[in-house]
Protein backbone atom coordinates (compact mmCIF):
# COMPACT_ATOMS: atom_id res chain seq x y z
CA UNK A 1 0.00 0.00 0.00
CA UNK A 2 1.13 3.56 -0.72
CA UNK A 3 2.84 5.19 2.25
CA UNK A 4 0.34 8.07 2.32
CA UNK A 5 -2.52 5.55 2.48
CA UNK A 6 -0.80 3.91 5.46
CA UNK A 7 -0.74 7.32 7.17
CA UNK A 8 -4.47 7.69 6.51
CA UNK A 9 -5.17 4.17 7.78
CA UNK A 10 -3.35 5.18 10.96
CA UNK A 11 -6.02 7.83 11.60
CA UNK A 12 -8.93 5.38 11.31
CA UNK A 13 -10.27 3.59 14.39
CA UNK A 14 -10.97 -0.16 14.02
CA UNK A 15 -14.47 -1.47 13.22
CA UNK A 16 -15.76 1.85 11.93
CA UNK A 17 -17.70 2.81 8.80
CA UNK A 18 -15.51 4.42 6.16
CA UNK A 19 -16.17 5.94 2.74
CA UNK A 20 -13.10 6.48 0.57
CA UNK A 21 -13.78 9.05 -2.15
CA UNK A 22 -11.51 8.66 -5.14
CA UNK A 23 -10.57 5.21 -3.86
CA UNK A 24 -8.77 4.18 -7.08
CA UNK A 25 -8.13 0.40 -7.01
CA UNK A 26 -9.47 0.21 -3.45
CA UNK A 27 -6.16 -0.58 -1.70
CA UNK A 28 -7.14 1.49 1.35
CA UNK A 29 -10.62 0.04 1.79
CA UNK A 30 -9.24 -3.46 1.32
CA UNK A 31 -6.67 -2.76 4.06
CA UNK A 32 -9.28 -1.23 6.37
CA UNK A 33 -11.58 -4.24 5.97
CA UNK A 34 -8.91 -6.91 6.32
CA UNK A 35 -6.79 -5.44 9.09
CA UNK A 36 -9.13 -3.16 11.01
CA UNK A 37 -12.47 -4.87 10.45
CA UNK A 38 -13.97 -1.69 9.03
CA UNK A 39 -17.09 -1.50 6.87
CA UNK A 40 -15.17 0.36 4.16
CA UNK A 41 -16.60 1.38 0.81
CA UNK A 42 -15.28 3.32 -2.14
CA UNK A 43 -16.39 5.92 -4.63
CA UNK A 44 -14.32 6.30 -7.79
CA UNK A 45 -14.87 8.37 -10.91
CA UNK A 46 -12.93 6.25 -13.41
CA UNK A 47 -15.09 3.38 -14.65
CA UNK A 48 -12.23 1.06 -15.64
CA UNK A 49 -10.74 1.43 -12.16
CA UNK A 50 -14.13 0.77 -10.55
CA UNK A 51 -14.51 -2.41 -12.59
CA UNK A 52 -11.10 -3.61 -11.41
CA UNK A 53 -11.91 -2.87 -7.78
CA UNK A 54 -15.30 -4.60 -7.86
CA UNK A 55 -13.73 -7.56 -9.67
CA UNK A 56 -11.46 -7.82 -6.62
CA UNK A 57 -14.53 -8.12 -4.45
CA UNK A 58 -14.43 -4.58 -3.08
CA UNK A 59 -17.60 -2.53 -2.59
CA UNK A 60 -16.91 0.37 -4.94
CA UNK A 61 -19.36 2.43 -6.92
CA UNK A 62 -18.73 4.70 -9.85
CA UNK A 63 -19.47 8.26 -8.91
CA UNK A 64 -18.25 11.76 -8.55
CA UNK A 65 -17.30 13.63 -5.37
CA UNK A 66 -18.98 16.76 -6.70
CA UNK A 67 -22.38 15.23 -7.46
CA UNK A 68 -22.78 11.94 -5.57
CA UNK A 69 -22.15 12.82 -1.92
CA UNK A 70 -25.47 14.63 -1.66
CA UNK A 71 -27.36 11.31 -1.87
CA UNK A 72 -25.88 9.90 1.37
CA UNK A 73 -27.70 10.48 4.66
CA UNK A 74 -26.25 12.55 7.54
CA UNK A 75 -23.75 10.69 9.68
CA UNK A 76 -23.69 7.57 7.50
CA UNK A 77 -19.96 7.09 8.11
CA UNK A 78 -17.44 7.52 10.89
CA UNK A 79 -14.76 8.61 8.42
CA UNK A 80 -14.97 10.03 4.94
CA UNK A 81 -11.60 9.98 3.17
CA UNK A 82 -10.51 12.14 0.25
CA UNK A 83 -6.91 11.49 -0.64
CA UNK A 84 -5.06 13.59 -3.25
CA UNK A 85 -8.35 14.56 -4.83
CA UNK A 86 -9.49 17.80 -3.16
CA UNK A 87 -7.50 19.91 -5.62
CA UNK A 88 -9.22 18.20 -8.57
CA UNK A 89 -12.87 18.59 -7.59
CA UNK A 90 -15.08 21.33 -8.94
CA UNK A 91 -16.26 22.69 -5.58
CA UNK A 92 -13.75 21.78 -2.85
CA UNK A 93 -15.54 23.74 -0.13
CA UNK A 94 -18.88 22.05 -0.88
CA UNK A 95 -17.25 18.62 -1.09
CA UNK A 96 -15.67 19.20 2.33
CA UNK A 97 -19.03 20.34 3.72
CA UNK A 98 -20.71 17.18 2.37
CA UNK A 99 -17.92 15.00 3.78
CA UNK A 100 -18.50 16.39 7.26
CA UNK A 101 -22.26 16.08 6.84
CA UNK A 102 -22.24 12.39 5.89
CA UNK A 103 -19.28 11.53 8.14
CA UNK A 104 -18.32 12.31 11.71
CA UNK A 105 -14.72 12.77 10.59
CA UNK A 106 -13.11 13.80 7.33
CA UNK A 107 -9.62 12.75 6.35
CA UNK A 108 -8.20 14.92 3.59
CA UNK A 109 -4.85 14.85 1.87
CA UNK A 110 -3.69 17.18 -0.90
CA UNK A 111 -0.48 18.23 -2.59
CA UNK A 112 0.81 21.43 -0.96
CA UNK A 113 1.08 24.27 -3.46
CA UNK A 114 3.08 26.24 -0.88
CA UNK A 115 6.14 23.97 -1.12
CA UNK A 116 9.39 25.91 -1.52
CA UNK A 117 10.24 24.38 -4.91
CA UNK A 118 6.97 25.66 -6.33
CA UNK A 119 7.50 29.09 -4.78
CA UNK A 120 11.02 29.30 -6.22
CA UNK A 121 9.95 28.17 -9.67
CA UNK A 122 7.23 30.82 -9.75
CA UNK A 123 9.65 33.45 -8.52
CA UNK A 124 12.46 32.67 -10.94
CA UNK A 125 10.66 31.49 -14.10
CA UNK A 126 7.45 33.50 -13.82
CA UNK A 127 5.59 30.40 -15.06
CA UNK A 128 3.26 27.82 -13.50
CA UNK A 129 5.53 25.42 -11.62
CA UNK A 130 6.14 21.88 -12.84
CA UNK A 131 7.16 19.16 -10.36
CA UNK A 132 6.50 15.47 -9.85
CA UNK A 133 3.25 16.31 -8.04
CA UNK A 134 2.37 19.12 -10.42
CA UNK A 135 3.41 17.53 -13.68
CA UNK A 136 0.80 18.67 -16.20
CA UNK A 137 0.59 21.95 -18.08
CA UNK A 138 -1.87 24.48 -16.68
CA UNK A 139 -4.24 23.94 -19.61
CA UNK A 140 -4.55 20.21 -19.12
CA UNK A 141 -4.05 19.64 -15.42
CA UNK A 142 -6.98 18.07 -13.56
CA UNK A 143 -5.76 19.96 -10.47
CA UNK A 144 -7.99 22.98 -10.89
CA UNK A 145 -8.06 24.04 -7.23
CA UNK A 146 -4.54 23.96 -5.83
CA UNK A 147 -4.09 25.22 -2.28
CA UNK A 148 -1.43 25.46 0.38
CA UNK A 149 -1.41 23.93 3.84
CA UNK A 150 -1.95 27.41 5.22
CA UNK A 151 -4.92 28.01 2.91
CA UNK A 152 -6.44 24.79 4.13
CA UNK A 153 -6.06 25.77 7.79
CA UNK A 154 -7.86 29.01 6.93
CA UNK A 155 -10.75 27.20 5.23
CA UNK A 156 -11.15 24.89 8.24
CA UNK A 157 -11.26 27.90 10.54
CA UNK A 158 -13.74 29.75 8.32
CA UNK A 159 -16.11 26.78 8.08
CA UNK A 160 -15.79 25.74 11.70
CA UNK A 161 -13.94 22.46 11.32
CA UNK A 162 -11.73 21.27 14.13
CA UNK A 163 -8.34 19.97 13.03
CA UNK A 164 -7.95 16.92 15.27
CA UNK A 165 -4.70 15.87 13.68
CA UNK A 166 -2.55 17.10 10.85
CA UNK A 167 0.81 16.39 9.35
CA UNK A 168 2.95 17.18 6.38
CA UNK A 169 4.45 14.42 4.28
CA UNK A 170 7.01 14.19 1.52
CA UNK A 171 6.22 13.12 -2.00
CA UNK A 172 6.26 9.38 -1.25
CA UNK A 173 4.02 10.01 1.73
CA UNK A 174 6.55 9.56 4.50
CA UNK A 175 5.82 11.73 7.50
CA UNK A 176 7.86 14.95 7.54
CA UNK A 177 8.99 16.49 10.86
CA UNK A 178 7.08 19.77 10.60
CA UNK A 179 4.18 18.89 12.87
CA UNK A 180 4.53 21.71 15.31
CA UNK A 181 5.29 24.48 12.85
CA UNK A 182 2.62 25.04 10.20
CA UNK A 183 4.69 27.73 8.48
CA UNK A 184 7.61 25.31 8.03
CA UNK A 185 5.26 22.53 7.00
CA UNK A 186 3.81 24.84 4.39
CA UNK A 187 7.30 25.49 3.05
CA UNK A 188 8.77 22.00 3.24
CA UNK A 189 5.81 19.60 3.21
CA UNK A 190 4.91 18.21 -0.19
CA UNK A 191 1.54 16.94 0.99
CA UNK A 192 -0.82 17.97 3.75
CA UNK A 193 -2.88 15.37 5.61
CA UNK A 194 -5.72 16.44 7.91
CA UNK A 195 -8.17 14.72 10.23
CA UNK A 196 -11.18 17.00 10.75
CA UNK A 197 -14.46 17.02 12.59
CA UNK A 198 -17.27 19.51 12.93
CA UNK A 199 -17.58 21.64 16.05
CA UNK A 200 -21.15 20.81 16.90
CA UNK A 201 -20.62 17.08 16.41
CA UNK A 202 -17.65 17.15 18.77
CA UNK A 203 -17.17 14.33 21.18
CA UNK B 1 -45.44 -33.01 -4.41
CA UNK B 2 -42.44 -32.98 -6.71
CA UNK B 3 -43.41 -34.23 -10.09
CA UNK B 4 -42.82 -33.91 -13.75
CA UNK B 5 -45.77 -32.36 -15.52
CA UNK B 6 -46.54 -32.62 -19.17
CA UNK B 7 -47.27 -29.24 -20.67
CA UNK B 8 -47.44 -28.99 -24.44
CA UNK B 9 -44.86 -31.46 -25.77
CA UNK B 10 -42.11 -30.98 -23.22
CA UNK B 11 -41.82 -32.24 -19.68
CA UNK B 12 -40.55 -29.76 -17.12
CA UNK B 13 -39.37 -30.50 -13.60
CA UNK B 14 -41.85 -28.82 -11.28
CA UNK B 15 -43.53 -28.71 -7.90
CA UNK B 16 -47.16 -27.82 -7.20
CA UNK B 17 -48.41 -25.93 -4.16
CA UNK B 18 -52.02 -26.80 -3.48
CA UNK B 19 -52.64 -23.66 -1.45
CA UNK B 20 -52.14 -21.54 -4.58
CA UNK B 21 -51.07 -17.92 -4.42
CA UNK B 22 -52.72 -14.63 -3.49
CA UNK B 23 -52.03 -12.06 -6.20
CA UNK B 24 -51.56 -8.27 -6.04
CA UNK B 25 -54.75 -7.85 -8.09
CA UNK B 26 -56.71 -9.37 -5.22
CA UNK B 27 -57.46 -12.66 -6.95
CA UNK B 28 -56.33 -16.01 -5.68
CA UNK B 29 -54.72 -18.62 -7.89
CA UNK B 30 -56.18 -21.95 -6.83
CA UNK B 31 -53.02 -23.86 -7.51
CA UNK B 32 -49.43 -22.81 -8.07
CA UNK B 33 -46.97 -24.87 -10.07
CA UNK B 34 -43.34 -23.79 -10.21
CA UNK B 35 -41.13 -25.26 -12.93
CA UNK B 36 -37.47 -25.10 -11.99
CA UNK B 37 -33.94 -26.29 -12.60
CA UNK B 38 -31.09 -26.46 -10.11
CA UNK B 39 -27.35 -26.80 -10.59
CA UNK B 40 -24.59 -27.63 -8.12
CA UNK B 41 -24.97 -28.81 -4.52
CA UNK B 42 -26.68 -27.14 -1.62
CA UNK B 43 -24.27 -27.17 1.33
CA UNK B 44 -25.24 -28.53 4.75
CA UNK B 45 -25.88 -25.04 6.14
CA UNK B 46 -28.01 -24.23 3.07
CA UNK B 47 -26.07 -20.99 2.80
CA UNK B 48 -24.72 -21.19 -0.75
CA UNK B 49 -27.91 -20.84 -2.80
CA UNK B 50 -28.09 -18.38 -5.66
CA UNK B 51 -31.40 -17.66 -7.33
CA UNK B 52 -31.20 -16.61 -10.97
CA UNK B 53 -34.17 -14.59 -12.24
CA UNK B 54 -34.83 -14.76 -15.96
CA UNK B 55 -35.90 -12.01 -18.32
CA UNK B 56 -39.15 -11.55 -20.30
CA UNK B 57 -38.70 -14.45 -22.72
CA UNK B 58 -36.18 -16.45 -20.70
CA UNK B 59 -36.80 -19.68 -18.84
CA UNK B 60 -35.44 -21.97 -16.15
CA UNK B 61 -32.91 -23.60 -18.49
CA UNK B 62 -30.18 -21.17 -17.53
CA UNK B 63 -27.16 -23.45 -17.79
CA UNK B 64 -28.17 -26.38 -19.97
CA UNK B 65 -29.72 -26.96 -23.36
CA UNK B 66 -33.32 -25.86 -23.64
CA UNK B 67 -35.37 -29.06 -24.22
CA UNK B 68 -37.78 -27.29 -26.57
CA UNK B 69 -35.30 -25.52 -28.82
CA UNK B 70 -32.17 -27.61 -28.26
CA UNK B 71 -30.25 -24.34 -27.95
CA UNK B 72 -27.67 -23.80 -25.17
CA UNK B 73 -28.87 -22.40 -21.84
CA UNK B 74 -29.46 -18.65 -22.03
CA UNK B 75 -26.76 -17.80 -19.47
CA UNK B 76 -24.25 -20.62 -19.94
CA UNK B 77 -21.44 -18.07 -20.13
CA UNK B 78 -22.34 -16.81 -16.66
CA UNK B 79 -23.66 -19.89 -14.84
CA UNK B 80 -21.85 -23.23 -14.76
CA UNK B 81 -18.75 -25.00 -13.46
CA UNK B 82 -15.92 -22.46 -13.24
CA UNK B 83 -18.19 -19.69 -14.52
CA UNK B 84 -18.73 -16.37 -12.68
CA UNK B 85 -21.72 -17.97 -10.93
CA UNK B 86 -19.75 -21.11 -10.23
CA UNK B 87 -21.93 -24.18 -9.82
CA UNK B 88 -18.99 -25.95 -8.17
CA UNK B 89 -19.28 -23.49 -5.27
CA UNK B 90 -22.89 -22.40 -5.36
CA UNK B 91 -26.24 -24.12 -5.53
CA UNK B 92 -27.98 -22.34 -8.39
CA UNK B 93 -31.75 -22.24 -8.72
CA UNK B 94 -33.77 -20.89 -11.62
CA UNK B 95 -37.55 -21.00 -11.86
CA UNK B 96 -39.82 -20.18 -14.75
CA UNK B 97 -41.70 -16.99 -13.82
CA UNK B 98 -45.33 -16.87 -12.83
CA UNK B 99 -47.29 -16.23 -16.03
CA UNK B 100 -44.66 -18.02 -18.11
CA UNK B 101 -45.13 -20.88 -20.56
CA UNK B 102 -42.36 -23.29 -19.58
CA UNK B 103 -44.16 -25.22 -16.88
CA UNK B 104 -44.91 -22.61 -14.21
CA UNK B 105 -48.53 -21.58 -13.75
CA UNK B 106 -49.50 -19.21 -16.55
CA UNK B 107 -52.11 -18.56 -19.22
CA UNK B 108 -51.48 -22.01 -20.75
CA UNK B 109 -52.10 -23.79 -17.42
CA UNK B 110 -55.36 -25.43 -16.44
CA UNK B 111 -58.11 -22.96 -15.59
CA UNK B 112 -59.16 -22.92 -11.92
CA UNK B 113 -62.87 -22.87 -12.71
CA UNK B 114 -63.30 -24.31 -16.20
CA UNK B 115 -62.20 -27.92 -16.22
CA UNK B 116 -60.29 -28.99 -19.26
CA UNK B 117 -59.70 -25.40 -20.39
CA UNK B 118 -56.52 -23.36 -20.20
CA UNK B 119 -56.57 -19.96 -18.51
CA UNK B 120 -55.86 -18.06 -21.70
CA UNK B 121 -56.87 -14.43 -21.44
CA UNK B 122 -58.73 -15.20 -18.18
CA UNK B 123 -55.37 -15.52 -16.45
CA UNK B 124 -55.25 -12.81 -13.80
CA UNK B 125 -52.83 -9.93 -14.29
CA UNK B 126 -49.65 -10.62 -12.35
CA UNK B 127 -46.94 -8.30 -11.09
CA UNK B 128 -43.20 -8.61 -10.60
CA UNK B 129 -43.94 -8.87 -6.87
CA UNK B 130 -46.29 -11.79 -7.57
CA UNK B 131 -43.51 -13.51 -9.51
CA UNK B 132 -41.18 -13.01 -6.56
CA UNK B 133 -43.72 -14.28 -4.02
CA UNK B 134 -44.13 -17.40 -6.15
CA UNK B 135 -40.35 -17.87 -6.17
CA UNK B 136 -40.29 -17.28 -2.41
CA UNK B 137 -42.82 -20.08 -1.95
CA UNK B 138 -40.47 -22.37 -3.85
CA UNK B 139 -37.39 -21.26 -1.86
CA UNK B 140 -39.34 -21.93 1.37
CA UNK B 141 -40.18 -25.37 -0.01
CA UNK B 142 -36.44 -26.01 -0.36
CA UNK B 143 -36.09 -24.87 3.28
CA UNK B 144 -33.52 -22.26 2.36
CA UNK B 145 -33.74 -19.53 4.99
CA UNK B 146 -31.49 -17.03 3.28
CA UNK B 147 -30.39 -16.84 -0.34
CA UNK B 148 -26.71 -16.06 -0.69
CA UNK B 149 -27.52 -14.07 -3.81
CA UNK B 150 -30.29 -13.18 -6.22
CA UNK B 151 -29.05 -12.35 -9.70
CA UNK B 152 -30.89 -11.33 -12.84
CA UNK B 153 -30.88 -9.08 -15.88
CA UNK B 154 -33.59 -6.89 -17.38
CA UNK B 155 -36.94 -8.16 -16.01
CA UNK B 156 -34.81 -10.55 -13.95
CA UNK B 157 -33.18 -7.43 -12.45
CA UNK B 158 -36.62 -6.09 -11.56
CA UNK B 159 -37.26 -9.33 -9.68
CA UNK B 160 -33.92 -8.97 -7.89
CA UNK B 161 -34.94 -5.48 -6.73
CA UNK B 162 -38.33 -6.77 -5.62
CA UNK B 163 -36.64 -9.60 -3.69
CA UNK B 164 -34.37 -7.10 -1.93
CA UNK B 165 -37.34 -4.89 -1.07
CA UNK B 166 -39.80 -7.63 -0.01
CA UNK B 167 -37.41 -9.99 1.77
CA UNK B 168 -34.35 -7.94 2.81
CA UNK B 169 -33.38 -10.37 5.56
CA UNK B 170 -33.35 -13.30 3.17
CA UNK B 171 -31.10 -11.86 0.48
CA UNK B 172 -27.42 -11.54 1.37
CA UNK B 173 -26.39 -10.12 -1.99
CA UNK B 174 -28.42 -8.71 -4.87
CA UNK B 175 -27.26 -8.22 -8.45
CA UNK B 176 -29.72 -6.38 -10.70
CA UNK B 177 -28.14 -6.20 -14.17
CA UNK B 178 -29.33 -3.83 -16.91
CA UNK B 179 -32.39 -3.13 -14.80
CA UNK B 180 -34.55 -0.26 -13.62
CA UNK B 181 -36.73 0.58 -10.64
CA UNK B 182 -39.66 1.25 -12.98
CA UNK B 183 -40.60 0.63 -16.58
CA UNK B 184 -40.29 3.86 -18.54
CA UNK B 185 -42.93 5.34 -20.86
CA UNK B 186 -40.72 4.46 -23.82
CA UNK B 187 -40.44 0.83 -22.69
CA UNK B 188 -44.22 0.60 -22.16
CA UNK B 189 -44.74 2.10 -25.62
CA UNK B 190 -42.63 -0.59 -27.29
CA UNK B 191 -44.46 -3.30 -25.37
CA UNK B 192 -47.78 -1.86 -26.47
CA UNK B 193 -46.77 -2.14 -30.14
CA UNK B 194 -46.08 -5.81 -29.55
CA UNK B 195 -49.38 -6.38 -27.79
CA UNK B 196 -51.30 -4.58 -30.54
CA UNK B 197 -49.56 -6.68 -33.18
CA UNK B 198 -50.67 -9.86 -31.37
CA UNK B 199 -54.24 -8.58 -30.93
CA UNK B 200 -54.42 -7.61 -34.61
CA UNK B 201 -53.49 -11.09 -35.81
CA UNK B 202 -56.66 -12.79 -37.19
CA UNK B 203 -55.43 -16.00 -35.56
CA UNK B 204 -55.59 -14.38 -32.10
CA UNK B 205 -59.35 -15.02 -31.74
CA UNK B 206 -59.63 -12.69 -28.78
CA UNK B 207 -56.97 -14.69 -26.97
CA UNK B 208 -58.83 -18.05 -27.36
CA UNK B 209 -56.70 -19.21 -30.27
CA UNK B 210 -56.31 -22.75 -28.90
CA UNK B 211 -60.02 -23.33 -29.56
CA UNK B 212 -59.26 -22.88 -33.25
CA UNK B 213 -56.10 -24.93 -33.28
CA UNK B 214 -53.93 -21.97 -34.26
CA UNK B 215 -51.53 -19.46 -32.67
CA UNK B 216 -51.22 -15.76 -33.52
CA UNK B 217 -47.79 -16.48 -34.91
CA UNK B 218 -47.52 -13.45 -37.19
CA UNK B 219 -48.53 -11.00 -34.47
CA UNK B 220 -46.24 -12.61 -31.92
CA UNK B 221 -43.39 -12.57 -34.44
CA UNK B 222 -43.88 -8.84 -35.09
CA UNK B 223 -43.95 -8.27 -31.30
CA UNK B 224 -40.65 -10.13 -31.00
CA UNK B 225 -39.11 -8.28 -33.94
CA UNK B 226 -40.02 -4.89 -32.47
CA UNK B 227 -38.74 -5.90 -29.05
CA UNK B 228 -35.55 -7.30 -30.55
CA UNK B 229 -34.66 -3.91 -32.04
CA UNK B 230 -34.85 -2.43 -28.54
CA UNK B 231 -32.45 -5.09 -27.24
CA UNK B 232 -29.62 -4.14 -29.57
CA UNK B 233 -27.81 -0.91 -30.25
CA UNK B 234 -27.67 0.94 -33.53
CA UNK B 235 -23.91 0.33 -33.56
CA UNK B 236 -24.36 -3.43 -33.15
CA UNK B 237 -26.91 -3.62 -35.97
CA UNK B 238 -24.61 -1.59 -38.21
CA UNK B 239 -21.62 -3.76 -37.33
CA UNK B 240 -23.52 -6.97 -37.99
CA UNK B 241 -25.54 -6.03 -41.06
CA UNK B 242 -24.87 -2.49 -42.25
CA UNK B 243 -26.76 -2.13 -45.53
CA UNK B 244 -25.81 -5.58 -46.74
CA UNK B 245 -28.31 -7.31 -49.00
CA UNK B 246 -29.46 -10.85 -48.44
CA UNK B 247 -28.57 -12.08 -51.91
CA UNK B 248 -25.90 -9.96 -53.55
CA UNK B 249 -26.17 -11.86 -56.83
CA UNK B 250 -29.41 -10.11 -57.61
CA UNK B 251 -29.33 -6.70 -59.14
CA UNK B 252 -32.94 -5.58 -58.93
CA UNK B 253 -33.28 -3.44 -55.82
CA UNK B 254 -36.99 -4.19 -55.60
CA UNK B 255 -36.57 -7.92 -55.21
CA UNK B 256 -33.72 -7.66 -52.75
CA UNK B 257 -33.93 -7.88 -49.04
CA UNK B 258 -31.60 -6.38 -46.51
CA UNK B 259 -29.83 -8.87 -44.27
CA UNK B 260 -31.21 -7.12 -41.20
CA UNK B 261 -34.74 -7.87 -42.42
CA UNK B 262 -34.22 -11.59 -42.72
CA UNK B 263 -32.37 -11.59 -39.40
CA UNK B 264 -35.37 -9.99 -37.69
CA UNK B 265 -37.76 -12.38 -39.40
CA UNK B 266 -35.68 -15.30 -38.20
CA UNK B 267 -35.78 -13.87 -34.66
CA UNK B 268 -39.55 -13.59 -34.93
CA UNK B 269 -40.25 -17.01 -36.40
CA UNK B 270 -37.97 -18.93 -34.04
CA UNK B 271 -39.60 -17.15 -31.10
CA UNK B 272 -43.20 -18.11 -31.92
CA UNK B 273 -42.27 -21.78 -31.86
CA UNK B 274 -41.28 -21.58 -28.22
CA UNK B 275 -43.45 -18.87 -26.69
CA UNK B 276 -47.13 -18.52 -25.89
CA UNK B 277 -48.81 -15.28 -27.00
CA UNK B 278 -50.95 -14.95 -23.87
CA UNK B 279 -47.85 -15.42 -21.71
CA UNK B 280 -46.20 -12.65 -23.68
CA UNK B 281 -49.16 -10.37 -23.00
CA UNK B 282 -49.19 -11.28 -19.29
CA UNK B 283 -45.47 -10.84 -18.71
CA UNK B 284 -45.05 -7.61 -20.71
CA UNK B 285 -47.93 -6.18 -18.66
CA UNK B 286 -46.21 -7.23 -15.43
CA UNK B 287 -43.06 -5.40 -16.53
CA UNK B 288 -45.06 -2.30 -17.47
CA UNK B 289 -46.73 -2.28 -14.04
CA UNK B 290 -43.38 -2.40 -12.25
CA UNK B 291 -42.62 0.73 -10.27
CA UNK B 292 -40.80 -0.18 -7.09
CA UNK B 293 -41.10 3.23 -5.45
CA UNK B 294 -44.89 3.28 -5.96
CA UNK B 295 -45.23 0.72 -3.16
CA UNK B 296 -43.25 3.04 -0.87
CA UNK B 297 -45.02 6.36 -1.28
CA UNK B 298 -43.03 7.25 -4.37
CA UNK B 299 -39.79 7.31 -2.39
CA UNK B 300 -37.41 4.74 -3.84
CA UNK B 301 -34.93 4.75 -0.91
CA UNK B 302 -37.79 3.68 1.39
CA UNK B 303 -37.93 0.38 -0.52
CA UNK B 304 -34.47 -0.37 0.89
CA UNK B 305 -34.65 1.29 4.33
CA UNK B 306 -32.33 -0.44 6.78
CA UNK B 307 -31.20 -3.03 4.24
CA UNK B 308 -28.12 -5.10 5.03
CA UNK B 309 -28.05 -6.63 1.56
CA UNK B 310 -24.90 -6.04 -0.50
CA UNK B 311 -25.76 -4.75 -3.96
CA UNK B 312 -23.98 -4.84 -7.29
CA UNK B 313 -25.59 -2.76 -10.01
CA UNK B 314 -24.39 -3.27 -13.56
CA UNK B 315 -25.39 -1.32 -16.65
CA UNK B 316 -24.08 -1.23 -20.22
CA UNK B 317 -23.24 2.07 -21.87
CA UNK B 318 -25.01 1.28 -25.18
CA UNK B 319 -28.21 0.00 -23.51
CA UNK B 320 -30.95 2.46 -24.40
CA UNK B 321 -33.80 0.30 -23.10
CA UNK B 322 -32.51 0.20 -19.50
CA UNK B 323 -29.96 3.01 -19.64
CA UNK B 324 -27.22 3.58 -17.09
CA UNK B 325 -29.09 6.50 -15.56
CA UNK B 326 -31.72 4.03 -14.34
CA UNK B 327 -29.09 1.97 -12.54
CA UNK B 328 -27.45 5.11 -11.19
CA UNK B 329 -30.81 6.24 -9.79
CA UNK B 330 -31.05 2.92 -7.93
CA UNK B 331 -27.46 3.31 -6.69
CA UNK B 332 -28.25 6.77 -5.36
CA UNK B 333 -31.42 5.52 -3.69
CA UNK B 334 -29.29 2.86 -2.01
CA UNK B 335 -26.80 5.53 -0.94
CA UNK B 336 -29.70 7.37 0.69
CA UNK B 337 -30.07 4.49 3.11
CA UNK B 338 -26.29 3.99 3.40
CA UNK B 339 -26.55 0.56 1.79
CA UNK B 340 -23.51 -1.37 0.67
CA UNK B 341 -23.53 -0.82 -3.08
CA UNK B 342 -21.13 -1.44 -5.93
CA UNK B 343 -22.00 0.07 -9.28
CA UNK B 344 -20.32 -0.27 -12.65
CA UNK B 345 -21.22 0.65 -16.18
CA UNK B 346 -19.66 -1.78 -18.63
CA UNK B 347 -18.43 -0.51 -21.97
CA UNK B 348 -20.09 -2.48 -24.76
CA UNK B 349 -21.66 -1.64 -28.10
CA UNK B 350 -24.14 -4.53 -27.87
CA UNK B 351 -27.03 -2.68 -26.24
CA UNK B 352 -29.39 -4.21 -23.71
CA UNK B 353 -28.60 -7.75 -24.89
CA UNK B 354 -25.01 -7.28 -23.67
CA UNK B 355 -25.96 -8.87 -20.33
CA UNK B 356 -26.58 -12.16 -22.17
CA UNK B 357 -23.45 -12.02 -24.32
CA UNK B 358 -19.72 -12.46 -23.96
CA UNK B 359 -18.73 -9.41 -21.92
CA UNK B 360 -15.52 -10.28 -20.03
CA UNK B 361 -15.57 -7.10 -17.90
CA UNK B 362 -19.08 -7.87 -16.73
CA UNK B 363 -18.21 -11.48 -16.00
CA UNK B 364 -15.06 -10.49 -14.07
CA UNK B 365 -17.04 -7.96 -12.07
CA UNK B 366 -19.78 -10.43 -11.18
CA UNK B 367 -17.29 -13.15 -10.25
CA UNK B 368 -15.28 -10.78 -8.03
CA UNK B 369 -18.36 -9.35 -6.37
CA UNK B 370 -19.69 -12.81 -5.51
CA UNK B 371 -16.25 -13.87 -4.22
CA UNK B 372 -16.08 -10.76 -2.01
CA UNK B 373 -19.61 -11.41 -0.72
CA UNK B 374 -18.80 -15.08 -0.09
CA UNK B 375 -15.95 -13.92 2.13
CA UNK B 376 -18.23 -11.58 4.07
CA UNK B 377 -20.88 -14.29 4.35
CA UNK B 378 -18.32 -16.73 5.72
CA UNK B 379 -18.59 -19.12 2.77
CA UNK B 380 -15.23 -20.69 2.04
Amino acid sequence: MRVDLALIAGMVAPKTRVLDIGCSDGALIDHLFRNLGCDARGLEIDMATVTLAVAHGLPVMQGDADSDLASYPDGAFDYVVLSRTLQAVEKPREVLRQMLRIGTHAIVSFPNFGHWTLRLQMLFTGRMPMTKNWSRMWYETPNIHPCTIRDFFDLCAADGYIVEEWLAADEEGARAPWRRWPALANLFGEQGLFLLRKVKNGR
Amino acid sequence: MDQTTTRSETQHQSVTFAEGLMLDCGRHLGSLTIAYRTYGKLNAAKSNAILICHALTGDQYVAEANPETGKPGWWEQVVGPGRPVDTEKFFVICTNVLGGCMGTTGPRSRHDEHAGQPWGTDFPPVTINDMVRAQKRFIDHLEIGRLFAVVGGSMGGMQVLAWAALYPGQVFAAVPVAAAAYHSAQNIAFHEIGRQAIAADPDFWGGRYWEHGVTPARGLAVARMTAHITYVSEAALTRKFGRKLQDTARISALGDRFEVESYLQYQGSSFVRRFDANSYLTITRAMDLFDLSADYGGVLPSAFAGTKTRFLLVSFDSDWLFPTEQSRAIARALNHVAANVSFVEIKSDKGHDAFLLDEPDFHRTLRGFLAGCAEHAGLS
